[in-house]
């Protein structure tokens, strides 16, 4: 029998049956269009955490004081107290060559005041390098002043939110607000951004680092944003870094440096598995289709038991009717799949209508994956009905009883 | 030619074992017309599907065209069933999805022949049986006299030596159950071997060796050939 006369007699059959056909590719499709769509959400999940991560800057260092290590030897039999990072620390570090910025962060939340309103805000100590860093833009007006880091002028810059807060539509430049008490000036307002890793850039003050020291009264630092001067140097800066703050700091390793990459990395490796696990799951959907396909055929094998028996009698050897059978399924579950493959497509355009900012796509190995997964499923499921109809005895699949 | 030497046959029927055929030897020349008629369980159709290789007997020698079928395998038989016997069944067997003509072609299509001449031996089979103008039509649109000069047809197109006939007419009137008989003995008459598993006494007469079963037994054989 030729291949083209074996498929188009197995499509026959199928279409000769409407209602189990439909069956069969709806449950396919469910199932593989459920695969798709749920590594498509584990995708965009990934590809949304690295784009906030991509936000916060390029070629990004973080130094944090203190130390946290998850390898090494045992635990200091003495309290080890990590001294904190300074502003001067911060400056050391700017004259490494392999560093473009640096950027000290002093952090504390302290009430802005306008007239008669108040809002409770974070307040974020920084140097005119923190604009480069974060990629910053301004809605109106000018950041930081570049200038001695050690003098705190006063001035300050606002979040989006909270000068809409404050002034409602009048422009805020030049106005005098007052932050825990002390008089600054406004010079600009922050471009609205939306969320970079919860931490909302449009509730917010900027203020010099030096002015939010003397506010909250410490000389340390929350933390310190450095960036290199370009990818390859990360690793360079980091090492430099680590070197500066311990030859300052006695010889003492106390501080912890996060590359932007190792987070990355990081996540993308979590968002992977994520995805790899929600789309195992849905496989589970793609079994019990394969289950379904089974039950089906096997409906069909006693429903054709005459066909089966004349198929035999006119000739067909078993394997010719296990073929039969099996391109049989096959082609249902193929159909089913691309269906599904519809399905999922469908499903992405709807989320990307009404979810614009979360970045769902099917990455392309699911979609092949999941179809090949599919019609194996069909497949292999479709060998027990399959060996059935082969093995019917024809004098018996004939007589009618 | 058929030459059947001590088949038996048993089936268990619960914990009894029926005895289909016992100690049986037939043998049938090429272009000869046998009837088989004789009560129900008398192993008649047993005996048929015998011959036409859908059964295997639990003993005995069955020699088709000198070959001993039963040390065939399935394909082997599968085979021998396709290019040297055609069946007609009392309930046609058609497969209700196909057309006519489709129906006619499935022996064809089995055996892989390609479809340029598969049109050619469609073209000459259906006038021949008087069917051209039905080609397209589904069983279901056809009368029983139709639907069985489709399944001569389609066990026809092969062009196989036999042709085993069981009750051909047991679900036609009388008008088209004359006219299938006549289609099949004017293929007997072209050298084919037929042998037709009837109950009707008229029909039965007409073959020229007719066979009477009796308890899995050839009872009555009006020319045994020596």
């Amino acid at each position: 029998m030729k291949a083209i006369d074996t498929l188009r007699f197995s499509f026959r059959a199928a279409s000769g049956y409407p209602t189990r056909t439909f069956l069969i590719l709806l449950a396919m499709a469910i199932g593989v269009g459920a695969v798709i769509l749920l590594t498509a959400l584990g995708e965009g999940a990934r590809r949304y955490v690295i784009r906030e991560f991509t936000s916060l800057g390029t070629n990004l260092l973080i130094a944090i004081p203190g130390r946290s290590e998850t390898t090494g030897g045992p635990p200091p039999l003495l309290g080890e107290t990590p001294r904190d990072l300074t502003l001067e620390d911060a400056l050391v570090l700017k004259r490494n060559a392999s560093i473009r910025r640096v950027a000290p962060i002093a952090l504390g939340s302290a009430p802005v005041v306008w007239k008669q309103r108040s809002r409770e805000v974070t307040i974020m100590g920084s140097t005119e390098e923190l604009y480069g860093i974060r990629q910053l833009s301004m809605a109106q007006g000018r950041f930081l002043l570049p200038g001695n880091p050690n003098r705190g002028t006063a001035v300050c810059v606002l979040g989006y939110k909270i000068k809409n807060e404050l002034f409602g539509n009048s422009s805020p430049l030049g106005e005098w607000v007052r932050i825990g008490g002390r008089r600054f000036r406004v010079i600009g307002v922050l471009a609205p951004r939306g969320q970079s890793l919860g931490f909302d850039m449009s509730d917010i003050a900027i203020i010099p680092v030096a002015s939010a020291q003397a506010l909250f009264n410490t000389s340390s630092l929350f933390r310190i944003m450095i960036q290199a001067t370009g990818r390859d140097s990360v690793h360079r800066a980091k090492e430099a870094i680590l070197k500066s703050i311990r030859d300052r700091h006695e010889g003492e390793d106390d501080i912890t440096v996060i590359t932007q990459d190792a987070l990355l990395k990081t996540f993308d490796r979590i968002f992977t598995a994520l995805t790899l696990t929600v789309g195992g799951i849905a496989a589970i959907s793609l079994a019990v289709a394969g289950i379904l396909i089974m039950n089906v055929m096997m409906i069909s094998v006693s429903q054709r038991k005459t066909e089966i028996g004349l198929l035999k009698a006119i000739g067909s050897p078993p394997s010719q009717i296990l073929r039969l059978f099996l391109s049989e399924s096959a082609i249902l579950s193929l159909i089913g799949a691309l269906f599904g493959v519809l399905l999922a497509l469908l499903g992405t355009w709807a989320s990307l209508r009404l979810y614009p900012d979360f970045p769902i796509r099917i990455p392309w190995w699911a979609l092949s994956a999941a179809t090949a997964v599919g019609v194996f499923t069909g497949l292999v499921f479709g060998v027990l009905p399959a060996r059935k109809a082969a093995a019917l005895e024809p004098v018996e699949a004939l007589s009618r009883r | 030619m058929i030459e059947l030497t001590g088949i038996e046959r048993n089936f268990k029927v619960g914990s009894e074992t029926v005895h289909a055929l016992r100690d049986l030897d037939l043998a049938v020349q090429p272009g000869e017309y046998l009837s088989v008629m004789g009560p129900s369980g008398s192993g008649k159709s047993t005996l048929l599907n015998i011959i036409g290789l859908l059964d295997r007997p639990d003993k005995g020698v069955y020699l088709l065209d000198q070959v001993n079928t039963t040390e065939l395998d399935d394909a082997q038989q599968a085979s021998a069933r396709r290019h040297k016997i055609g069946f007609v069944f009392q309930f046609f067997h058609l497969v209700p999805r196909l057309t006519a003509a489709e129906n006619i072609e499935l022996p064809l299509i089995l055996a892989g022949i390609d479809s340029g001449e598969r049109k050619n031996r469609l073209s000459q089979s259906l006038p021949a049986l008087g069917i051209a103008d039905r080609a397209r039509h589904r069983p279901d649109q056809l009368s029983g006299g139709q639907r069985q000069r489709v399944a001569i047809a389609r066990a026809t197109i092969m062009q196989p030596g036999i042709i085993l006939a069981d009750e051909p007419t047991g679900n036609l009137d009388r008008a088209s159950g004359k006219e299938v008989i006549d289609i099949l003995e004017q293929l007997n008459s072209e050298g084919k071997i037929l042998i037709m598993v009837t109950h009707d006494p008229e029909i039965g007469r007409r073959a020229t060796r007719r066979i009477q079963m009796l308890d899995g037994r050839i009872g009555l054989d009006s020319g045994a050939s020596t």
